[in-house]
């Protein structure tokens, strides 16, 4: 078989999307999103009801056609013309697995193996059900599965033909936090494999664990980058002090490290400082505070998670449409 | 032009044959339906005048049988595609490589199968029954009824034909199964009407006269598939919405 790995160097970009954008009649579904992909990466496509995932995956899967923009997919630009080639080499597991209730689990699967063209698809069906831990579950109907079940058996659907890249539509939607863990060990085994995911989720700690990079989407781009990097773009460095006692004079004590830029107490009565480098200004408040005589509990770096970095781009988008 | 890929052409047609004999309803409906409309022919047989001269009492009745072949196909079209949508199936399945003429072939090939086989046993029971039961001048009537068994045995594939591909097209367009099923039942009935006057005598019912219709028929039903293709929009499928120029 001929997958999409064949064809790339590894520096190419398993996707690369250039300005593009989808609209239906008057409605804009997305617009003007550009961002790239690299081989083997997980990368999360994050973003609020209706700012335009799915009708993206859509897009990038073939199904819908781009109004404007372009778009390479697993080493093939995306046009009408390419798109079988291109849905050969890549998967897309939609929000609902979508199973013929009917058939039996290998029956579902040999269908699909049958319109990948798959040689040996006993083997193929065999391992992609070892892969998500239905082996012993070949022969039920898949009406008789539970949500979870089905969703893995999607999974594993996804797996058949073993894709250079896979399109995963919110995997862990509805499942309960056993069948959630295990589809994200099943993710990790395929990073290590070196299949390259584009993860749509709502769920912040799921892309926080699992993806390299994140995209955050709200009908245009907002913002593309490591969790990590993106936390340090939104937020300022800062200090939380807490002590066993309020201080005295905070704003005279403050005022003379010179590495603080503001402060301010939060509801809990802890003390967050605004400083440029943590790890210069933590010294010079310790000594401060000491010799200030106060209780310190604690100094730490504030911790803001990729959900603060969310709420903060879609929060502002929402403050935008109201101006 | 695109070829075609058999495997996945057969890849459907395997799974849609699976699917209709673990559905209870397209297995009952498809053996209920044609052993209703047996029963009227095989009275007019038994309970008939035994001079089949003129205007047998036979004939009519006989019309019915042609009923199969146009209804039978017609429920199984218009599940076809709204089916798939309905129960969500449809866009994992768009995601593969599949092309529409290839899912369309395997779609009308998987309906074209039972639907042809159910009709021809069921005039095959139907003659058999005549031959060893009826009286035999009645069963010698029918027996002489050249035109109208050579446009039973010809016209049935061409008319299951018909009902696939109006079928289909009315399921591709329309947004649910129920809809979808009445207005292909109707669609599907006009070429009766041709066959309906070729067997009471208002248009000669020659070898000729049926070998013509065929030919029409079967252009017709050509003509329709390739159409059904080109209504076969993914993106209008998947959304609803109808692909926007770029």
């Amino acid at each position: 078989m001929i997958t999409g790995k064949d064809h790339m160097t590894s520096a190419e970009p398993a996707l690369a999307v250039d300005h593009l954008t989808k609209r239906f009649g008057e409605r804009i579904a997305f617009s003007d999103v550009s961002f790239e992909v690299a081989q083997g990466e997980v990368f999360g496509f994050l973003g609020p009801n209706g700012a335009g995932k799915t009708t993206t995956v859509r897009t990038l899967g073939t199904l819908i056609a781009p109004t404007s923009g372009s778009a390479t997919v697993a080493g093939i630009p995306l046009t009408a013309a390419n798109g079988v080639e291109i849905r050969q080499r890549i998967s897309v597991m939609p929000e609902a697995p979508g199973l013929y209730l009917r058939l039996t689990v290998t029956e579902n699967l040999e269908f699909f193996a049958g319109l990948y063209g798959l040689r040996k698809p006993a083997a193929r069906i065999e391992e992609a059900l070892a892969a998500v831990n239905l082996s012993d579950r070949a022969g039920d109907l898949c009406g008789a599965l539970s949500k979870g079940l089905r969703q893995r058996v999607g999974l594993a659907r996804a797996l058949l033909s073993d894709p250079m890249l896979m399109f995963l539509d919110e995997p862990t939607s509805g499942l309960d936090p056993v069948a959630a863990r295990e589809v994200h060990d099943l993710i990790n085994v395929l990073r290590s494999k070196g299949v390259t995911i584009f993860l749509t989720t709502h769920r912040l700690d799921e892309a926080e664990k699992l993806c390299d990079r994140v995209a955050i989407l709200n009908t245009t781009l907002r913002t593309v980058g490591r969790p990590s990097d993106l936390r340090a773009q939104l937020f300022t460095s800062a200090l939380v002090i807490r002590t066993i006692a309020p201080l005295s004079d905070p704003g005279e004590l403050f005022k003379h490290v010179a590495s603080v830029q503001t402060w301010r107490s939060d509801d809990s009565g802890a003390y967050v400082l605004a400083v440029a480098n943590p790890a210069v200004a933590a010294p010079e408040l310790t000594r401060a505070l000491v010799g200030a005589g106060a209780d310190v509990l604690s100094i730490s770096e504030a911790q803001h998670s990729l959900e603060d970095v969310y709420l903060e781009l879609v929060r502002s988008d929402v403050e935008a449409g109201r101006r | 032009m695109t070829a075609i890929d058999t495997g996945r052409v057969m890849a459907v047609v395997r799974k849609e044959l699976r699917d209709y004999r673990r559905k209870r309803s397209i297995v009952a409906g498809m053996l209920i339906l044609p052993a209703v409309f047996l029963i009227e022919p095989l009275l007019a047989v038994f309970l008939g005048a035994p001079d089949p001269v003129g205007d047998p009492s036979y004939r009519g009745p006989l019309l019915l049988l042609l009923l199969i072949p146009v209804i039978t196909p017609s429920t199984l079209a218009a599940y076809s595609v709204a089916g798939e949508r309905e129960q969500g199936t449809l866009e994992p399945l768009l995601t593969t490589p599949i092309r529409r003429q290839e899912f369309i072939l395997g779609k009308a090939a998987a309906i074209m199968i039972p639907s042809l086989g159910l009709s021809y046993l069921v005039f095959a029971a139907y003659l058999v029954v005549v031959r060893l039961f009826a009286n035999p001048v009645i069963a010698a009537g029918i027996f002489n009824e050249g035109p109208m068994l050579l446009a039973l045995f010809i016209l049935t594939p061409l008319l299951v034909g018909w009902a696939i591909v109006v079928g289909m097209a009315v399921s591709v367009r329309a947004g649910e199964i129920r809809v979808a099923q009445q207005l292909g039942m109707i669609a599907s009935l006009p070429p009766l009407g041709v066959v309906v006057l070729m067997v009471i005598g208002v248009i000669a019912p020659t070898f000729t006269t049926a070998l013509g219709f065929a030919a029409l028929l079967l252009a017709i039903d050509l003509l329709a598939l390739r159409a059904i293709a080109g209504l076969f929009d993914r993106e209008r499928l998947v959304t609803g919405t109808k692909a926007s120029p770029s």
